[in-house]
């Protein structure tokens, strides 16, 4: 791949987030809403929001989820910016992280100078059965489908693939989320915001006050290998390996390199970015590597000048635990294995 | 111009009488599983009907016990688990199929690398590819 460079810079200079979780009564626009107005509060030097020219919305289902199709409009009219163009991008899980390239190569083009770029998804509304049903429409539907396969299927065969290749354990997996569910307490909009550890501790004092037997969980891999108290989903993917069905939104303001200290003394620049697609997952030579995230990060690294060692901190894609392994892996920041 | 001679509707009518058939690009000499009617290497569309072996190797698997609706309604779901997988043919051609033959209750004793052989089952939806673990 030649070495690709975007024809002029793009800056960060706001962002905003709803909170995450289930929120009945509550539609998208409603948190898309909240995240934009929280996205304005962050830039230092405030904007007058009908500077914005144009949106790029990222959402992967609303149709299906909310039975809500053309969905960019909707979001530019609840923030007050229509009739500015609004466009909805739809690529699985990475729609938003797609409608953020989006919106950048819009700026870089030249053709806009201020754009605000969106993620929305509400998909609790439904039942888990059609829920599990949405999510599978992101793979083949004649091929794929017929055999069984869900979503959280596709990454646990993923997972038999690494376990078989590499002697990796159910257990390593368990690990990831008990990681990630930490981290998940540093931040306030966090679904959860719990260790395993306090999840597992908050069921042991609910037997304890309604005098049912007391789980005798030795520590948090213990307890996530209870099926009562960890249940398989598609094995060896397990609940707490599994993302939860979650509504949310999350806004961000993207400017020209010749504007960007308008908004903002420290504007963070965009300095590479990538994306490629892949086959199904039957149709891959390996099945322990997703090619697709190999490809985007060196395409990102060779934009941007650096190499996986520069890269101090990384928010991965961790729909299920064994996806943030094979991503790591992918990215370069570790080795096969 | 496609014929439209190479499509999901006949594959499944196929494996409906029993057979798993493939795709084949004569220029390149490639099979393609699941069929396409167009090769991807060479863009030729003289594409051609070829019957697969039907014996292969478990390349990898999932028990699914959070089910999708079709196969709930097969009467798959929490309290009847069942496998799915991909299959390596002996041609070296893999596919995504359901996998029986195996004890769904210790997915840790199932295979990679299990010999398998197809199975066509019908059901009331239609006739489903399925391989059986032989071994």
């Amino acid at each position: 791949m030649s070495k690709k460079k975007l024809s002029r810079g793009v800056a960060l200079v706001g962002a905003g987030m709803s909170k995450f979780g289930a929120f009945p009564g509550l539609a998208t626009r409603d948190l898309f809403v909240e995240a934009f107005q929280e996205m304005l509060t962050t830039i230092d030097k405030g904007i007058d929001p009908k500077d914005i020219e144009a949106l790029y919305i990222g959402n992967y289902s609303s149709d299906l989820f909310e039975h809500q199709g053309h969905t960019a409009p909707i979001m530019a009219d609840w923030t007050g910016l229509a009739p500015r163009p609004a466009t909805r991008i739809e690529d699985a899980c990475a729609s938003s992280g797609v409608a953020l390239r989006q919106g950048i190569i819009a700026i870089a083009s030249g053709l806009y100078d201020i754009v605000l770029v969106g993620g929305i998804e509400k998909m609790s509304d439904l039942p888990t059965a059609e829920v599990t049903d949405t999510l599978a429409t992101a793979s083949d539907m004649l091929y794929e489908i017929p055999a069984g396969f869900t979503f959280p299927g596709f990454y646990a065969a993923m997972g038999t693939a690494y376990m078989h290749q590499y002697g990796a354990t159910p257990e390593s997996f368990m690990h990831v989320g008990i990681k990630n569910h930490n981290n998940g307490t540093l931040n306030e909009k966090a679904q959860f915001g719990a260790t395993i550890r306090k999840i597992m501790d908050g069921k042991i004092a609910k037997a304890e006050a309604k005098g049912y037997p007391v789980p005798d969980w030795a520590d948090e891999v213990e307890f996530l290998q209870d099926n009562r108290a960890n249940p398989i989903i598609a094995w060896p993917m397990r609940l707490f390996d599994c993302s939860p069905i979650s509504d949310g939104a999350a806004a961000l303001l993207l400017v020209s390199e010749e504007i960007a200290t308008q908004f903002t003394d420290t504007p963070l620049y965009i300095i590479g970015s990538g994306q490629a697609s892949d086959v199904a997952l039957h149709d891959r030579e390996v099945l322990t590597s997703i090619k697709a995230a190999r490809l985007a990060g060196q395409e990102a690294y060779e934009m941007a000048g650096v190499t996986p060692a520069d890269i101090q901190g990384a928010e991965a894609h961790d729909c299920f635990t064994i996806a943030e392994i094979i991503a790591t892996e992918d990215l370069g920041f570790f080795a096969p294995g | 111009m496609s014929s439209h001679t190479i499509t999901q509707t006949t594959y499944q009518q196929q494996l409906a009488d029993g057979k798993l058939m493939a795709s084949h690009c004569p220029a390149c000499n490639a099979s393609y599983l699941p069929p396409r009617p167009m090769c991807p290497q060479c863009f030729g569309a003289q594409m051609e009907w070829r019957e697969m072996p039907t014996h292969g190797k478990l390349a990898a698997f999932t028990v699914v016990h959070i089910a999708p609706t079709a196969m709930i309604e097969a009467g798959y779901g929490r309290d009847n688990p069942y496998c799915s997988g991909i299959v390596e043919l002996e041609n070296g051609l893999k596919i995504s199929a359901q996998i029986t033959g195996v004890d769904v209750s210790q997915p840790e004793l199932i295979q990679i690398g299990s010999a398998v052989q197809a199975e066509f089952l019908q059901r009331e939806a239609g006739a489903f590819l399925a391989f059986e673990v032989i071994e």
